[in-house]
C-alpha cells in the first residue's frame, strides 16, 4: 500500500482520530495514559496505535521503560499541500462562512 | 516532565548525506525554507537562522551541542532577544537514518516552555519545513508553503 493510502485509511476511523486528538492535546503519553477516559479496551487502543504508527501519524520514543507516543503532523501537512491547498480559494472560504452562518454551525 | 516536547518524522527518497546538507547549507535552506541556517556546525559553535523571504532578518540563534554528520545534530534554539537568557532556550535534535533507499529524518524539539509563543510557532513551522524539504529533495521543487506568512 502506498504511504498516502495508509494515511487516509488510518484517518478514516473515528477512534483513531480521537487518539490523534488526545496526542495533539498532550504529547508524550504512555499506552496506559492513552487508555484513560477512553471507552476502548487496551488491546483495541494498542491495535489502533499500530495502524497510526504504520502511517507515520504517531511516533514513539522509549523513555527508560516507558514507551511515549507523539502525534506526527507531517503526513497531515502533506495531505494539506497535495489535496487541500490547490482547491482552496477565497470563494470556497466565503461559501464555508455563509454555510456556518446559516446553519449556526458550532464546529471549530 | 514540565517542559514540552514535539517530534516530527518524515521519510525522504534521498541519502542521509543529502538530507544533512539540505538542513545545514544556506544555499539549500534558502530554497525550501526561505531562510539561511549559518554555522560551521561544530560543537560549541554558534548558529544563526536568517529569514530571507523579505528583508534579511536574524530570527533565531543558538549553540551547537552535538554534531555527527550525517546522522545527528543537536543545537539550542532561541530568539536573538533571549540569547542571554538560557532559561528561554529550547533544543532541537536532527536524527537521520537510512531505511532502505529512503532517509528517515526525525526532528525533536524539546525544552519548550508550555503555552509559549515559541511553542505555537514551532508546532506549525516544523511540519511546513519538513514537507517542503521532502518536496525539494524528491522533486527539485520546494512547496510555496511560506506564501502569506
Amino acid at each position: 500500500m502506498k504511504h498516502i493510502d495508509k494515511v487516509f485509511k488510518a484517518l478514516a476511523d473515528p477512534s483513531r482520530r480521537q487518539l490523534l486528538d488526545r496526542l495533539h492535546a498532550h504529547g508524550g503519553l504512555t499506552l496506559t495514559e492513552l487508555c484513560e477516559h477512553l471507552e476502548m479496551s487496551r488491546q483495541a487502543v494498542s491495535q489502533h496505535l499500530g495502524i497510526l504508527e504504520g502511517a507515520n501519524l504517531v511516533v514513539t520514543v522509549w523513555h527508560g521503560r516507558e514507551k511515549l507516543h507523539y502525534l506526527n503532523p507531517v503526513p497531515v501537512h502533506e495531505i494539506y499541500d497535495r489535496w487541500i491547498r490547490k482547491f482552496e480559494s477565497k470563494r470556497l472560504g466565503a461559501l464555508r462562512d455563509l454555510k456556518s452562518r446559516l446553519e449556526g454551525d458550532a464546529d471549530e | 516532565m514540565s517542559k514540552a516536547q514535539f517530534m516530527y518524522v518524515t521519510y525522504i527518497a534521498a541519502t542521509p548525506e543529502r538530507v544533512f546538507a539540505a538542513l545545514t547549507e544556506p544555499e539549500f535552506t534558502r530554497q525550501y525554507w526561505d531562510a539561511e541556517n549559518v554555522s560551521d556546525w561544530k560543537p560549541g559553535s554558534r548558529w544563526e537562522h536568517w529569514r530571507t523571504d523579505g528583508p534579511r532578518k536574524l530570527a533565531m540563534v543558538g549553540k551547537i551541542v552535538e554534531s555527527a554528520p550525517p546522522r545527528r545534530l543537536v543545537f539550542t534554539w532561541a530568539t536573538p532577544s533571549d540569547e542571554a537568557n538560557p532559561a528561554k532556550h529550547s533544543r532541537v535534535t536532527y536524527e537521520i537514518e537510512a531505511v532502505g533507499d529512503m532517509a528517515r529524518l526525525t526532528v525533536t524539539h524539546d525544552e519548550l516552555e508550555p503555552g509559549s509563543e515559541m511553542l505555537q510557532g514551532i508546532s506549525t513551522g516544523w511540519p511546513r519545513v519538513l514537507s517542503s524539504l521532502k518536496s525539494f529533495l524528491e522533486t527539485g521543487r520546494a512547496l510555496r508553503t511560506w506564501a502569506g506568512r
